[in-house]
């Protein structure tokens, strides 16, 4: 029987990303940003009901106890912040069940970062600055900064913010996504999600660093509300030549809020049958406390690697994809 | 019949679509970061062969559907069907010409092909790749030019038409690829 031992990425691809690790530890250590280690296994996780997490058995008899491998480290670094720690760094495995395909490892390497006193538009700058480093003359183009809305008005000719059912439908019938109008039905999020990634997100960032900022109130998640436009929210998603590079947002620091939204996502996975899950009431008693004002966003290295090595497939830089682990 | 999720889908599955046999071609596995995840499938819809696109919703399934690839050798044509046998059982087919499409240009009597089965019945005919056609009608090439530049129209015993180089003659037998339909070679008997 052949035995698939072997890894999946080549020797020169290793070497890739023990370069690249090292320019990332590089450019923060320029910046005084200080690398943290939080953990991957913890007693709560995300509620997020589009990420579907692993699930693991502490046993320390008599007791036992359900942990979670982490979907991010973000809300361990958020009680650093809350801690004090300053601006933080961190490189790490997250873990999302279920993701498997060209662009996803079920495990999978992030690099996530939080600057203390940072906006958006800040955290944006640093970016640009870090991928231009990584990637060194490799992508032609400038960066581009972009709004959600005028990204979608663009290849759509929808309006994101304002969601009219009649219009999304008439776009998919006549744009042969047919298929569109029963999945997504009147949930605007869907909807977005659906044509954002059938239609938009393939022509952002041809050969360039495309960023897209403002997104819809209804695709927070842990962004804070625009000062002012409540229709939009502080995200930053990241693109080069049409893959989706990392997610970032100017931090929501209302404890109230953050709880309140958790319960929104609990509520919906109970609606869907999924796994329930309690918050984190450590995130929320760190918000209490008070979170410095700060942006932080994550990106995949292992994407960021399939784009600086022209890589059709997450395999071709993973030392061994799960189908070999 | 066997159902499948968008997890099983990959390249050969065999699926009913919109009440047709469906070959999937290619799967892959979109998802935004923060968002649904979605499996956008190229298949091949086996009756009409067009290829189209289609998304699902991950987790979405599809029912199987019974096609399978039988190799039969082509018996005849009877003027309105054509007749295959499977040489093992001795068991026969009969199907149109709808069916056979273009295949039936490269189909001579006695040659082995492949017929695709849905529910027991054909539902397409793919010749084999390579097949020793003889040429009965072309024009007389120049004697002694071998270099094959131009070439000239031949007509084949199946009533295909083909280009062949300038030397080659009427009666001689030669080889051709099905799937560009161009002369491969010729062939001595």
């Amino acid at each position: 029987m052949q035995v698939d031992w072997q890894p999946d990425c080549s020797i020169e691809h290793l070497r890739l990303r023990a370069q690249t690790l090292a320019n990332i530890r590089r450019f923060f250590a320029n910046r005084s940003v200080i690398e943290v280690e939080t953990p991957l296994l913890g007693q709560s996780i995300g509620t997020d009901p589009q990420l579907e997490f692993f699930t693991t058995q502490y046993f320390l008899p008599p007791s036992q106890q359900n942990l979670f491998l982490q979907t991010s480290p973000e809300f361990a670094m958020k009680r650093l912040l809350a801690a004090g720690s300053g601006s933080i760094y961190q490189i790490c495995k997250s873990f999302r069940n279920g993701e498997v395909g060209r662009f996803h490892n079920p495990e999978f390497t992030m690099l996530e970062w939080y600057r203390v006193g940072f906006d958006l538009r800040q955290l944006m700058d640093e970016i640009a600055d870090l991928i231009g480093k990584l990637f060194a003359g490799k992508l032609s183009g400038d960066t581009e900064s972009l709004s959600y809305q005028e990204v979608f008005l663009r290849f759509t000719g929808l309006d994101a913010l304002d969601f009219h059912y009649e219009n999304y439908c008439a776009y998919s019938m006549a744009n042969n996504l047919p298929e569109a109008v029963s999945i997504c039905g009147y949930d605007h999020a869907t909807w977005l999600d659906f044509l954002f990634s059938h239609k938009v997100q393939p022509h952002l960032g041809a050969h360039n660093l495309s960023m897209v900022y403002g997104y819809p109130a209804c695709q927070s998640s842990l962004a804070r509300v625009n000062k002012y436009d409540a229709r939009v929210v502080e995200r930053v998603e990241l693109f080069i030549n049409g893959i989706e590079l990392g997610n970032g947002y100017y931090e929501l620091l209302n404890a109230d809020e953050q709880s309140q939204r958790f319960d929104n996502e609990i509520a919906i996975r109970q609606q869907k049958n999924l796994p329930s899950v309690n918050k984190d009431w450590r995130l929320i008693s760190a918000l209490e406390s008070g979170l410095p004002d700060c942006s932080g966003v994550a990106i995949g290295i292992d994407r960021l690697l399939m784009l600086l090595s022209n890589s059709s497939s997450i395999k071709e830089v993973l030392s061994f994809s799960v189908s070999r682990a | 019949m066997a159902i499948y999720s968008t997890n099983e889908f990959k390249a050969g599955l065999k699926v009913m679509l919109d009440n047709d046999p469906c070959a999937i071609i290619e799967n892959e596995f979109v998802k935004p970061g923060k968002g649904q995840a979605f499996n956008r499938v190229k298949i091949r819809n086996l009756k009409t062969g067009r290829v189209i696109e289609r998304t699902f919703k991950s987790g979405e399934s599809l029912e199987g559907a019974d096609v399978v690839d039988v190799e039969m050798q082509y018996l005849y044509n009877d003027g309105s069907f054509r007749h295959f046998m499977v040489l093992d059982t001795f068991e026969q087919y009969q199907t149109d010409e709808k069916v056979v499409g273009d295949a039936g240009r490269w189909l001579k009597d006695q040659d082995m092909c492949t017929v695709t089965l849905w529910n027991d019945a054909p539902l397409a005919v793919t010749p084999a790749n390579f097949v020793e056609l003889s040429i009965v009608e072309t024009d007389p090439g120049v004697r002694g030019d071998t270099s094959g530049g131009g070439g000239k129209p031949a007509k084949l015993d199946t009533g295909a038409v083909v280009r062949v180089p300038l030397f080659v003659q009427q009666g001689e037998l030669i080889k051709v690829d099905t799937r560009t339909g161009e002369y491969v070679s010729r062939v001595k008997e």
